[in-house]
């Protein structure tokens, strides 16, 4: 989606504020969101991504939301999307009369041990890479309706492959649920000028992770 | 409600809003609410309604939140770049392979399944963003900062990144080359600052004591150590 979640390169988001000695949360509500996002998808009652329906936030709410506010308002439209709770058991507060409990929720012991289990990433499926380190790639002009990782300042622009980082499954189906489409994802390497123009450093360089259908032969 | 509930709520509510206010940067003059923020009363509506569904245990929350609070953060990563100073050999391997090379002391997990570690050197400056989201190396660093996750970082790295240099205090040479890292996938990045003059003496947890977060992040250098003191 072309929206605002979508941000690098933009002017005018205002002066970067640096908060000394800054807590993890500033609140608690903001731990128990992330601790219920993380919870419920690690027992897939959620999608496993809140980046689409963060990215699906109206732009003036998204700007003006923490992220943890952010969290929040996805966390409650991928439970009633995922049919985990209704809009008026939301608005009551009290599940509906006579709905079902749930068989199981993430326990506190496996809960211990969930930050520090590595989710997999890379697919042990063959597949063969289109592209070889050194190789000139242009990133394709597309611009999906739907959650994408292909940010826009890089669409058009010429780079080159720095490394090949394997197989993996591509967000723009699997966040859909249309399939892993399994791919080799490059790490690309951008000139500065090449995005940005005479704006930046003839000398600095833009590294950007990139799924095999982003990118064209150069 | 009765008067002692009422005060309460006031002077948490206050504080409340008084560290958000903080969190933004807002100048104290305007009147802080008085009571629970809607947020704070939506959530804890959101949580009782989910554990009554049983969708979640409480304390499965209590567990996360509290290895968010004092088992990940930067502490974390600082230890990997003072190995990495001492240790060639675990230098070399942390550079090849991240996310094996912090295995090695114990450190991994969510947002750290395939880690890249950068090296700042005389002649490259290596800068962490993610312009999509606030993608970050949760096993080294912990939960990002708000400014990381904010839209004036994720807007200006890309495009300026010698000037958001700048305003952390960080000025380099034209003739350095400045690297920025966008973490559009599941690679998450970690800068290896450069060590500091006048640490030759200095063991392993007296350098892991002078790395920050922000020097794991490319904002700053670190500054050699101060006399008197390591």
């Amino acid at each position: 989606m072309n929206s605002v979640h979508d941000m690098g390169g933009m002017d005018g988001m205002g002066p970067i504020q640096v908060e000394k000695n800054e807590p993890v949360f500033h609140e608690r509500w903001e731990g128990r969101v992330i601790a219920m996002r993380r919870a419920m998808a690690a027992t897939r009652q959620i999608p496993a991504s809140a980046r689409p329906a963060i990215e699906s936030i109206t732009a003036a709410d998204y700007l003006r939301m923490s992220y943890y506010e952010r969290m929040f308002t996805a966390l409650v439209e991928q439970l009633v999307e995922s049919s985990q709770v209704t809009r008026a058991e939301i608005e009551s507060g009290k599940p509906a009369k006579g709905s079902a409990k749930a068989i199981h929720a993430l326990t506190a012991s496996e809960a211990a041990t969930l930050p520090f289990r590595v989710p997999p990433v890379m697919l042990s499926v063959a597949v063969n890479p289109r592209f070889q380190a050194g190789q000139r790639v242009r990133a394709r002009n597309l611009h999906p309706v739907s959650h994408t990782r292909l940010p826009r300042y890089a669409r058009g622009r010429t780079g080159v492959i720095e490394r090949d980082r394997g197989v993996q499954a591509f967000p723009d189906t699997n966040v859909l649920s249309l399939g892993e489409k399994p791919q080799h994802v490059y790490s690309v390497r951008f000139a500065a000028r090449e995005l940005w123009g005479e704006r930046a450093s003839p000398r600095d360089a833009v590294f950007i992770d990139m799924w095999e259908d982003y990118l064209e032969t150069a | 409600m009765d008067s002692t509930r009422r005060t309460f709520l006031t002077v948490s509510g206050a504080v409340a809003a008084e560290n958000v206010a903080h969190a933004q940067g807002h100048d104290h003059d305007h009147v802080h609410q008085a009571v629970p923020s809607d947020l704070t009363l939506r959530v804890k509506a959101l949580e009782s309604l989910l554990v009554e569904k049983g969708l979640v245990d409480r304390a499965a929350l209590d567990a996360l939140v509290n290895t968010y609070e004092h088992k990940v953060g930067p502490r974390n990563g600082a230890r990997i770049v003072a190995r990495a100073w001492v240790d060639p050999n675990y230098k070399r391997r942390l550079l090849a392979n991240g996310t094996a090379a912090i295995a090695e002391l114990g450190y991994s997990g969510e947002q750290g399944a395939d880690l890249t570690v950068v090296e700042n050197t005389p002649k490259v400056h290596n800068l962490i963003v993610c312009t999509l989201c606030s993608c970050y190396p949760w096993p080294v660093l912990g939960l990002p900062p708000v400014w990381y996750k904010s839209a004036p970082y994720r807007s200006r790295a890309v495009i300026d990144p010698r000037g958001v240099l700048h305003e952390f205090g960080t000025e380099l040479a034209e003739d350095v080359e400045v690297h920025v890292w966008d973490s559009t996938a599941e690679e998450r990045y970690m800068v290896l600052p450069e060590r500091p003059a006048g640490t030759e003496k200095l063991n392993e947890e007296a350098l892991a004591a002078l790395v920050s977060r922000d020097a794991m992040l490319g904002m700053v250098k670190i500054a050699p150590p101060k006399e008197g003191r390591p």
